[in-house]
This record gives C-alpha cells, structure tokens and sequence, in this order.
C-alpha cells in the first residue's frame, strides 16, 4: 500500500462525437502531493478531473483510487464521497446556508448525527477562514467566500483526495487570493490534490510537479523548477510564455 | 336592503352547500392534474423518443381543446362508447385532464429553473440521483412551483363553474335553483361571485406568504 500512489491514471481515452478530448492520458499522483494541470482551453483538462469521479465516463482506461478502479466501479457514490471536488462557478446549494452546505453531505450522505456534524462543519469554515457567515446564504457572499465554502464543503468529507477545477477563474482578481491561500495551506498540511490553474505563482510555490496537457495529450511533465527554468518542448515554451505575458510573472 | 340581507341569510346554508361541492371538485381536479401532470413532465424529460411524442401530443391537445368542450366530450360522448360517468366524476376527469397538461408544464419549468451545477455538486459530494432530488433539486424547484401552481389553483376553482352545464349541483347551480325560486337575480350572483373571490385570493394570499417565507435570503431582492 505504502508505495503504490494514491491515484493512478493509466491511458484514459474519450472523445466526444469527432472530437477527442483525451487521448492516452497516464500519470500517477502519491499521497500528499499536488500537481497543477495547465493547458490551453478545451484540450481536456475538465474532463480529465471529472472522469475522476466520474461525472464523465472515460471510453478506455483505467483510474485507481488506491486499490479501487473508479471506470467500472459499481458504487461510485462510496468513491465519490473520498474525492473532494472544488468547481469553478462554486456548485454551492442556493438554498442552504454556508453552515448548511458544509454540513448536508455529513448528515445526508455519511448520516453523521447532527450535532457532530455541526461541529466538524463549524470547525471546517473556521479552518478556510470563514467564522462569523455561518449563517449567511451563497448569494449573500463573495465569490471568495462561496469557494471557501465550497472547499470547507468538501474537506468535511474528509476525502482521500482533492480535485480542484479552475477554483479562481470565475473570481474577481483581488478575491483570488484568498482562496489561494486556503489552498496553499491544504498542500502544505499534505493533502493531496490535483489542480487545474493557471496561478502560476500557485504552482510553482506549491506544486510538486506540472502537467502541460494538449490536444488531450501530456505533452510534458516536470517539477516547477524544470518546468519554468528549463522545458525540454518548444510547446511547452511557448504556452508558459504566453501565461507570464497575460498573468505576469506569478 | 333589508331584503337583501334577509335574502342572503336565507340561501346562505344552500350556497355553502354548493361552496363545499366547488371545493370537492376542486380538490380532487388538483390532485388529477398534479399526478397526471407530474407523470406527463416526468414522461417529456426523461422519456424515450416515443414516449415524449406521446407526452407531447397529449400536452397539445388538452391546452387546445376549451374546457366546455372536454366536459360536454366526457360527459355525453364517453357513453357512446361504454363509458358512463355521474356528472360530478366527469367533471373531475376532464378538467383533472385539462389541468394535467398544464402542470406538466409547471413541474418541467420549475425543475429546469434549477441549475445543472447544483445537480453536479449533489452527485460529488456522493449522493445518489435520490437523494440528490430529494435534499437538493426538490427544495429548490418548489420554490419555482409555487407561482405558477397559485394560478392554476385559480384557473382550476373557477373553471369548475363550467361542470354546471353537465349538471353538476355545485355552487353555480344550488344559486340558479336559489334564483328560479325567488326571481332575484343581483344579490344571489353577487354572493356567489363574492365566494369565488374568497375562494381564488384567499388561497392565493396563503400561497404568497408560503412563497415568501421560503424566499432563499441574497435572492430576488
């Protein structure tokens, strides 16, 4: 169990109609560490994250979530509640509270009784720095706020695994930060976790390694350091120059 | 005046005799159209290519066919073919038919008001496709339902005037009865017309303050 990795991706193939949006797509990912998938748009990097859970399913390959294929699974309700998924637009329910959303995958999924699950979603908001809007619906927040919330959302699971889909692109630049931190803070605590980002300050502070997708391919993949230094594909070159001419240096 | 009251005194147990057969027939309309049309929208949704055609043919014909029509159909045309109602249950059947077609419409409209993403979320958070319409889309669309259900109430209540053509002794009626007896026409309608308008805007302001108190905080302000 030790050495074997926590996710193993092993050629993921799907296409949707003529389009092929991944095409042979391996990688493995240990416990606690964080890798940021970049691309540009439309080569498959969402699809890739949600054929982890399966909110896509893939047409070949195979995912394994320690000893467990997800692909083919017949519980992926069980599968699901040990991923954590953070989503772009927040995915937070309208109609319940910021303590509410924390807490209804605990009652109704994991049936954890009320009381406890009011404290673990209590200390979950305090812990992405959120005390005080408990109370508060999605629509009353920021949307930094709505995405700690959602991320609060997710680690009251207690997942195995965090997948994060463009967490800040749908943010307001100066709320960026914030969620980042939060982030920052989770891979630091080693949570594991696969992001697709383009903050590449995130990415090369935090992240043990990148991966450049295209066309549904990895087209590379290397530590920060190499990847920014040193690239061995133009391709790769010239994308990162690309996200340092619109996003500065990071 | 005098006259009047007494008039209105005296027919009042008769009236609300009527007022309590409107209310049956209501009722038991709303509960017709609310099954039928939760089952037709459920049918348009998620059906199969022919059994939406079907759904679909049967919402074109009864939001297009009046009601006067549909009753007088079921009532009289129905034995044609072996098939014999009392007034009272072929006014239940035809406009509990006519009804569905629109709630239909309302149960899709106020289920599609609710995002896909909310669906999504539900599924990652590992609830099943129950659990999810359950603690997660029904809460939500409800709140889209209200409105228009509050206007299909109405519809519904009033349009059961019209089963007095096949003889239904409901509210219109036991006041017709009222008025071949006593030759006075004004105070007997208007206290008829006035239980219709208790009726439709008392529920409708019920309705309203439900609306308001599920009113989600941040939105619609």
């Amino acid at each position: 169990m030790s050495d074997k990795p926590l996710l193993r991706i092993i050629n993921l193939k799907k296409r949707f109609g003529d389009k092929v949006v991944l095409d042979g797509i391996s990688f493995d990912l240990n416990k606690g560490e964080t890798k940021v998938i970049i691309g540009p748009s439309g080569t498959g990097k969402s699809t890739l994250l949600k054929s982890i859970n399966r909110l896509v399913v893939p047409d070949e390959g195979e995912i394994w979530l320690g000893d467990t294929e997800i692909v083919r699974c017949k519980n992926i309700n069980a599968i699901r509640q040990q991923i954590g998924y953070v989503f772009q637009d927040f995915g937070l329910f309208n109609h319940l509270t910021a303590l509410e959303n924390v807490m209804i995958g605990l009652t109704k999924v994991k049936k954890i009784p009320k009381k406890e699950a009011l404290e673990r979603a209590r200390y979950e908001l305090n812990r992405v720095g959120l005390s005080g809007i408990e109370d508060l619906y999605p629509a009353q927040l920021s949307g930094g706020q709505k995405q700690r919330v959602a991320i609060a959302r997710a680690l009251a699971m207690d997942p195995k695994l965090m997948l994060f889909d463009e967490p800040t692109s749908a943010l307001d630049p100066e709320l960026i930060g914030e969620v980042l931190a939060v982030m920052q803070e989770l891979a630091e605590s080693n949570m594991t976790m696969l992001v697709v980002s383009h903050e590449m300050g995130f990415a090369r502070s935090v992240s043990d390694e990148i991966i450049f997708i295209e066309d549904g391919k990895i087209v590379e993949q290397a530590p920060p350091e190499k990847m920014f230094k040193d690239p061995e594909n133009p391709r790769t070159r010239e994308f990162l120059f690309k996200l340092s001419e619109l996003y500065g240096e990071g | 005046m005098l006259d009047f009251f007494e008039l209105v005194q005296k027919s009042l147990p008769t009236l609300l005799e009527g007022t309590f057969v409107t209310i049956k027939l209501t009722i038991l309309i709303l509960a017709l159209g609310l099954v039928l049309g939760l089952i037709i929208a459920f049918f348009q949704t998620y059906g199969n290519k022919p059994v939406r055609l079907l759904a679909g043919i049967y919402d074109r014909i009864f939001r297009s066919v009046p009601e006067l029509v549909l009753l007088l159909l079921v009532f009289y045309g129905l034995p044609n073919i072996g098939f014999r109602l009392s007034p009272f249950y072929a006014a239940v059947l035809a406009l509990g038919l006519r009804s569905a077609a629109y709630m239909a419409q309302i149960f899709r409209g106020s289920f599609m008001s609710v995002g896909s993403d909310q669906l999504t979320a539900a599924y990652s958070l590992g609830m099943g496709e129950y659990k999810a319409f359950i603690y997660v889309i029904f809460p939500q669309a409800i709140r889209a339902f209200i409105p228009p259900f509050a206007n299909e109430y109405a519809i519904i209540l009033k349009d059961t005037s019209l089963a007095y053509a096949i003889g239904v002794v409901e509210l219109l009626r036991h006041g017709q009865y009222i008025i071949a007896v006593e030759y006075k026409p004004l105070p007997i309608f208007l206290v008829i017309a006035a239980i219709y308008f208790v009726l439709t805007f008392g529920v409708a302001r019920l309705l309203k303050m439900l609306e308001n108190k599920l009113k989600i905080p941040g939105i619609g302000v």
